[in-house]
């Protein structure tokens, strides 16, 4: 336990001194969402049936540009071999780090997301399906996410891999994250969409921190 | 202990490297006769079927790609589980061999069925689950495929691979169950339903007979592969040293 809190601090704490590293993938999201509005006609009222898709993908996308700088700077200037080498089970520091990087990028993520569905003209009716839907999912993002990045953290030119890697594994969390929010627009019961997404988060919680653990080894082999 | 010599003799590079030496001719010619009594028949002598008429003649092709794509897939996984469990060399260069295969038969099995789809479904692609979880499967193949060329070391690779072949494995089911959810237009399966059939017999037999020509021959090429893989691995190893100075005669 200390060691998650030791590790949450310290990320938390880094982050704190550079607030851009997270402010950058929310403007982007608000970006994406900003050009899916140029790119319809003015104030379209099918943008508002796309709305849960392009919420849902411009969130996959803004995470995606995180995932390269997850374990990247710890592991050019050494933290993370020592991580490695340290008493504390590298699986636990791992999900930690993989935590604090939801805390930091999901999370606010999941906030911004209400406004910018407003600003889409989804019915009130879908908000909760969509803010609990990204709230469950985007954990399942910095999770497998983080398992890319490991793999990956030797190489020098990850950020084009990482989104072949990532995105084809989270075909099931947009289906059921957009799928939810379907649902409530059409009067139907959300619960089983995001049951399932709460379902694939548990499961990614118990596994994703040994892979990651075993791909971050991997690397200083 | 002296049960599993067995076992450690077929996962030396050399000795496995003779073993596929010898079955591969045999894979190849028993999957080229398969295929040739499968396909000719399927193609031209099976009856038409009453209501897809000659279009329905791509199965033969489209069905064993099929489920090749899955198959090796698993197959895949198996290795890299095994790779990284035992930490066995030949298991990593298996992975690489099977993963290029797997992708070519799971593109192939994309294609014939989107040129099924057009007389059929009046479409070459529908958002449909079985076809959107194939292209999953092609993106997961892909992802293998490109973790292996990014790195220099053939062994982190292979360990990179392999932990991502578990992963992909075990999110396999997950997408199938999704998008089943989502939306389905696929038929179903009309070979592997249980109790009778419905598939005569004159449409069944070359049906199967391509099936185990296709696995036969994906074995063929992955054995071919792996010797490949053995080779370059080995290059500068006395038993390969022996081998070549063998054949350059």
């Amino acid at each position: 336990m200390n060691v998650i809190l030791a590790v949450l601090t310290r990320e938390l704490r880094l982050a704190l001194r550079s607030r851009m590293d997270w402010l950058l993938p929310l403007l982007f999201f608000v970006m994406v969402v900003m050009l899916f509005g140029l790119g319809a006609r003015p104030n379209d009222p099918v943008l508002a049936g796309f709305a849960p898709s392009i919420l849902w993908v411009g969130a996959l996308l803004s995470m995606l540009l995180t995932l390269d700088r997850l374990f990247r700077a710890d592991y050019e200037d050494g933290t993370l071999e020592q991580l490695c080498l340290a008493e504390a089970p590298l699986t636990l520091t791992v999900a930690a780090k993989l935590t604090a990087h939801w805390l930091l990028t999901g999370l606010p993520l999941v906030l911004l997301a209400a406004p910018l569905a407003v600003a889409l003209q989804l019915p009130a009716a879908g908000l909760p399906a969509l803010v609990l839907g990204l709230a469950l999912g985007t954990p399942v993002l910095s999770f497998v996410g983080g398992f890319a990045a490991a793999l990956t953290v030797a190489l020098p030119r990850a950020g084009l891999l990482l989104p072949l890697l990532v995105l084809p594994l989270l075909a099931p969390v947009l289906i059921f994250g957009a799928g939810a929010v379907r649902a409530a627009l059409g009067g139907l019961d959300a619960a089983a969409p995001l049951y399932f997404l709460a379902a694939v988060l548990v499961l990614c919680i118990t596994l994703v921190p040994w892979a990651a653990a075993a791909a971050l080894r991997n690397a200083f082999e | 202990m002296s049960s599993w010599t067995w076992f450690h003799r077929l996962a030396s590079p050399p000795s496995f490297f003779r073993l596929a030496d010898r079955l591969a001719p045999w894979l190849g010619w028993i999957a080229l006769a398969l295929l040739a009594y499968g396909w000719i028949n399927g193609l031209f002598f099976a009856p038409e079927d009453y209501q897809q008429k000659d279009a329905y003649r791509i199965i033969y092709v489209h069905v064993p790609a099929a489920a090749l794509s899955l198959s090796l897939y698993v197959g895949m996984a198996v290795a890299g589980f095994v790779a990284l469990v035992w930490r066995m060399k030949l298991a990593e260069s298996a992975l690489i061999a099977i993963a290029p295969v797997g992708a070519s038969f799971t593109a192939l099995a994309l294609v014939t069925g989107m040129l099924w789809g057009k007389p059929m479904w009046g479409a070459y692609w529908v958002w449909d689950a079985r076809l959107t979880s194939e292209l999953v499967l092609l993106f997961l193949y892909f992802g293998v495929i490109g973790l292996w060329q990014a790195f220099e070391d053939p062994r982190a690779a292979a360990r990179a691979c392999a932990l991502l072949a578990v992963v992909g494995v075990i999110n396999v089911p997950i997408v199938k169950y999704s998008v089943d959810w989502w939306n389905s237009l696929h038929q179903g399966s009309t070979i592997l339903k249980m109790g009778k059939p419905s598939i005569t017999a004159a449409m069944a037999w070359p049906l199967f007979a391509s099936v185990i020509g296709s696995y036969l021959f994906a074995g063929y090429v992955i054995l071919r592969r792996l010797q490949n893989e053995l080779l370059q691995r080995e290059a500068g190893t006395a038993w390969v040293r022996e081998l070549m100075g063998k054949s350059r005669v």
